[in-house]
């Protein structure tokens, strides 16, 4: 790409879906200028970018927005193909597993969202059992990918599940401190554990991680009051 | 090198259709598997173990699932007539729509569709809402990918097979010419295009499943 390429990232620090893109753009070494949004009370420029959803992430390309944090991880390694790793495999069938595995891993957030909701004790058990379950389905699925035990994680290697694992449960402890119960249990899934803990080594996920207490404070809140952005 | 190429489908599955026009626009040779989903056959949760649904695509023994993530296959081990645009902006525009197609506005339509009368009003303004911001995107334009059907078009194709049916069920016009020029005049485009029309599930068995399927949910939910 031309040596006048802007590209601007409109986040949250909380976010997972934006913590996506962060990554990605690390990752492939893209220089970008990040703008923390504040979503209850949105700029104008974020309501231009995002008409439809008005919400983060927008990643803007030389003026020209992109939504929806899937959409955007596949327009970067598209755009800047030779900038350090792919981010999807090439061929055409792994392409397609790891586009599946990347939504049902986008699934399974939206149901651990559902743990957030400040609702009755038996919706709360509803929707843990359902989260479990669909940790279940991923652990069986990610087998797949590694017929060895544990993940090769390497900062040289890294790609879209890596992304997706990382954004959606590296923070699980946090979210155990919110919620007083396991999120992510080292027995039960053993091989997303140790992907995780191995993920959240690595320098560049360091980088991007939210501060934990500043975490919990804000799952805690969103737990009591609802989401409302 | 003969490929073998199977697809798991069902007579009406809106999804499954997507892969049944981007086969033939493209000109593949495939065998189809009806399956009947209150009775699923071991093939099919073989080939779906996590979602046991059609559409499922099965090149040379090798399953893929998920209708949008199939299209992208096609066109990717496929490679002429092409689906999907060459340019990394106008792809991420045609799957962010199609997202949209399958997130907001078919939900959307769906609500209005189960809705009872008293909420009929307010479900209708969020589906004509959702069909105005489509009809935007076609602007200027035949078909979403342009002069010919692309991607986005058998996304939502939906649009121009199921809703005048569900319209007929509801007795309610939500894309009238009028208020949805361009999105009705693509309507016609749409089905007059060979390959399409070629594809249509039958109209009146569609009616009697959409009707039996609202009073079902109709019934469901009437407060005792």
């Amino acid at each position: 790409m031309g040596e006048e390429d802007t590209v601007i990232l409109h986040g949250m620090w909380a976010s997972t879906y934006v913590k996506r893109v962060e990554l990605a753009l690390k990752i492939k070494g893209i220089p970008f200028e990040y703008v923390e949004e504040d979503l209850s009370n949105k700029s104008a420029l974020l309501l231009k970018y995002n008409p439809v959803q008005r919400k983060v992430p927008v990643l803007v390309h030389n003026g020209k927005p992109i939504c929806e944090s899937l959409v955007i991880l596949e327009y970067i390694d598209e755009t800047w193909p030779s900038h350090g790793l792919q981010l999807l495999p090439k061929d055409p069938y792994e392409r397609a597993r790891v586009r599946f595995w990347a939504a049902y891993i986008q699934q399974l957030l939206e149901s651990m969202a559902k743990l957030f909701n400040p609702d009755h004790k038996e919706a709360q058990e509803k929707a843990l059992e359902e989260m479990y379950e669909k940790q279940r389905i991923l652990e069986e699925g990610m087998r797949e990918f590694f017929p060895e035990e544990s993940p090769n994680v390497h900062p040289e290697k890294l790609g879209i599940l890596d992304i997706m694992i990382v954004s959606t449960l590296g923070a699980f402890r946090a979210q155990e401190e919110a919620l007083g119960v396991k999120t992510l249990d080292p027995e039960k899934n053993p091989l997303l554990f140790s992907w995780v803990e191995a993920l959240i080594q690595l320098p560049v996920v360091k980088e991007i991680i939210p501060p934990f207490e500043k975490l919990v404070s804000l799952l805690q809140f969103i737990k009591q009051n609802g989401i409302k952005f | 090198m003969a490929e073998e190429v199977k697809l798991f489908r069902t007579w009406s599955s809106r999804y499954s259709l997507r892969i049944v026009w981007a086969l033939k626009l493209k000109g593949i040779e495939y065998e189809t598997i009806f399956e009947d989903l209150t009775n699923k056959s071991p093939s099919l949760l073989q080939y779906n173990p996590t979602h046991g649904k059609v559409p499922v695509l099965v090149h040379d023994g090798k399953p893929v699932c998920e209708s949008l993530v199939i299209l992208e296959y096609v066109d990717e081990t496929w490679k002429h007539n092409p689906l999907l645009p060459q340019d990394p902006y106008e792809k991420s525009m045609a799957r962010f729509w199609a997202n949209f197609g399958d997130d907001k506005l078919m939900k959307s339509i769906s609500q209005l569709f189960i809705a009872h009368e008293k909420d009929q009003d307010v479900a209708a303004v969020a589906a004509l809402e959702n069909l105005k911001i489509v009809e935007e995107q076609l602007k200027g334009k035949k078909f979403f990918h342009g002069e010919t059907i692309g991607y986005l078009d058998l996304a939502f194709g939906w649009i121009a097979n199921l809703v005048s049916i569900l319209e007929e069920i509801m007795s309610l016009k939500l894309v009238d010419g009028e208020r949805f020029p361009h999105l009705s005049s693509w309507i016609q485009h749409f089905i007059d295009a060979p390959v399409i029309r070629d594809c249509w599930p039958p109209r009146d068995k569609m009616i009697i499943k959409y009707q039996v399927m609202r009073e079902k949910y109709l019934a469901a939910a009437t407060p005792k």
